[in-house]
């Protein structure tokens, strides 16, 4: 059991990053962003061509795929969704299916349908109190617990985050004590697009990359993001922790295919229970 | 091409397009006219293609089966369990946000793929439900396309009338004036709820009517026919193509983006077979463009709505807002 809240852990990491992004997106440009999970897998695929086919190191690898995935949801942002947004958002949330299916099959295109990975061959678990972790896994959570770290202090600290929190928040009283909205937007497809990447790229190196994977975390990070009150970048992290350890605590009960379906059930209980989530937020 | 070979296609574009039709009718109910975001539409075309298999089978070892009821009943059955299944996602959902729907209809769809491929005494898993019984097969022989394209294309005006009859009523206002403005609805005294809760469950109901359509025709269903691009997606962009709040539009979108898709893949298969997978990935990214080259340039899709104004209300083109107000 300790090992399954270990992996728990690890998985959590992953979709928090996720579901942090999400969530921002979601309050302060009023739709919900259905184009995030494939958002994470170009973040790893872009490793992938970095790593692999260039040959770069990894850490240069990952910095090059976070930023290219930051510029490619402003690029998409400013084409196609920056004209839908005076109609509504039923109309940027049909646009951004539309986007999450031509940047999966582009990936697809590219790379083909076959799983992949960063590394080869089988790696040598160390064994801490008796509980199995791979180096990469400490890697991974070594790097959700920094990234974590930063975006704190980022909302925190800077008066960058500050402004998000508070569009966040209130759109109509930021935009009245001066704070420029635009560049806001742009701040946040930055921020959410950066760690979706990293939230990806670290998928990748626990398990493999497919050209589905973001598809397939796109209900755990919604589940997440909805549980910790939309809107509110805390609770997305405890949101993710939640999802991913009843993800990983649920087979011991049930058929480990149903691991995916944990998320969906938790959430829709949890709308029936308390729509607004559980960490407050506005519903 | 031949002429043989002209008519085959036709025929598999009247029956493909037809049940993609019908699937985008129910869709323009639930999102066309009530505004609701259901991005499971395979979901509920896999409950009725599910249903309606093993409901008209004869006993079969590898999964649930042995009723072996007529064409129709099953055909029924698949509409009313897609329908249940409607009611049970639309009760926690439907007094939300509408991405809440949207979020929840996709969980709904993708868990109900994991069912069918893991419960294997129930559908047999990946292998499978095959020998689906056709309906008449042994009197239509060689001609078995052509009558089973009138069939589909009965069903799809069937689903048009029944359609249009309620949309073009007192009902179908107050969707309308849901999707505009749910709290003026409300206000006036319409129990928002329930009418979101009707539409969304007509809907599927027609959506598994077409899913079962589908199993029928081909004989042979598995996991992978339901996946979202083909079963879901495919039938957003015909509405969204055809014109949303619009039946007509829904149809013409229908058969419109058929011929796109189906064509795409004569080139692909055109193509050397290396390159198969990749220009299937291609094929799709095309569709998306399309879709999002519709949203910018003309949202309101090829037909557009019809304006529906009242009997009593003479038209007058110009001059209504040159007044003030």
């Amino acid at each position: 059991m300790a090992q399954l809240i270990l992996y728990g852990l690890i998985y959590g990491g992953i979709i928090s990053l996720g579901a942090i992004g999400l969530t921002l997106l979601v309050r302060i440009l009023k739709f919900s962003h259905f184009a995030h999970g494939d958002m994470m897998a170009l973040g790893a695929y872009l490793t992938l061509l970095f790593r692999v086919t260039m040959g770069l190191p990894m850490w240069l690898s990952v910095a090059l795929a976070v930023i290219l995935t930051a510029v490619a949801a402003v690029l998409i942002d400013r084409i196609f969704y920056k004209p839908l947004r005076r109609t509504s958002p039923a109309i940027l949330l049909i646009a951004s299916v539309g986007v999450a299916l031509v940047l999966r099959h582009l990936i697809q295109f590219f790379w083909g349908a076959a799983p992949q990975v960063y590394q080869r061959g089988v790696e040598r678990p160390y064994i801490v109190w008796g509980l199995r972790i791979r180096p990469t896994q400490v890697w991974i959570l070594v790097m959700a617990v920094v990234l974590v770290i930063a975006v704190w202090l980022f909302l925190q600290k800077t008066k960058t985050g500050k402004a998000l929190r508070a569009m966040a928040d209130n759109m109509d009283l930021a935009a009245v004590s001066g704070i420029d909205t635009e560049r806001m937007v742009v701040w946040t497809w930055v921020l959410g697009a950066a760690l979706a990447a990293a939230a990806g790229i670290m998928l990748g190196m626990d398990t493999q990359l497919r050209p589905a994977m973001g598809w397939l975390m796109l209900l755990p990070i919604f589940a997440a993001a909805i549980l910790g009150g939309l809107g509110n970048p805390y609770g997305a992290i405890a949101g993710g922790m939640i999802i991913a350890l009843s993800q990983e605590l649920s087979t011991m009960f049930i058929n480990t295919a149903y691991k995916p379906a944990v998320a969906f059930v938790l959430m829709v209980l949890l709308l029936l229970v308390r729509p607004q989530g559980l960490f407050g937020g506005k519903a | 091409m031949e002429w043989g070979g002209i008519i085959g296609y036709g025929l598999f574009l009247l029956i493909y397009g037809g049940i993609y039709a019908i699937s985008a009718l129910g869709l323009n109910v639930q999102w066309g006219y009530t505004g609701l975001f259901n991005i499971g539409v395979g979901g509920f075309f896999l409950v009725g293609a599910y249903t309606s298999a093993i409901m008209t089978k004869g006993p079969d070892f590898s999964h649930l089966g042995g009723f072996g009821q007529p064409f129709l009943v099953g055909v029924l059955a698949g509409g009313l369990l897609a329908a249940v299944l409607a009611l049970l996602i639309g009760i926690p959902t439907l007094r939300l946000r509408g991405d809440y729907l949207a979020i929840a209809t996709i969980g709904i769809a993708e868990t109900l793929r994991l069912i069918v491929t893991n419960e294997q005494q129930l559908t047999a898993g990946v292998w499978g439900i095959g020998a689906i019984p056709k309906p008449l097969w042994s009197t239509f022989g060689d001609s078995y396309n052509a009558f089973y394209a009138v069939v589909v294309l009965l069903a799809m005006v069937l689903v048009y009338f029944a359609i249009e009859r309620g949309t073009r009523s007192p009902w179908g206002r107050v969707l309308k004036a849901v999707r505009e403005d749910e709290a003026v609805a409300q206000a006036v005294g319409k129990d928002v709820f329930r009418f979101k809760l009707q539409a969304l469950v007509l809907g599927a109901f027609f959506m598994g009517v077409a899913g079962a359509l589908f199993a029928h025709f081909v004989g042979y269903i598995s996991p992978e026919a339901f996946e979202p691009m083909n079963a879901t997606f495919l039938v957003w962009v015909m509405l969204i193509v055809g014109g949303s709040g619009n039946s007509k539009g829904a149809m013409l979108g229908a058969f419109i983006v058929w011929v796109i898709w189906s064509g795409t893949e004569f080139v692909a298969a055109a193509l050397p077979p290396t390159f198969g997978p990749r220009a299937h990935a291609l094929r799709i990214v095309l569709i998306g463009l399309l879709l999002m080259a519709m949203l910018l340039w003309r949202p309101q899709g090829v037909l557009g709505e019809e304006r529906q104004v009242s009997k009593l209300v003479r038209n007058e083109p110009a001059g209504r807002s040159a007044q003030g107000g």
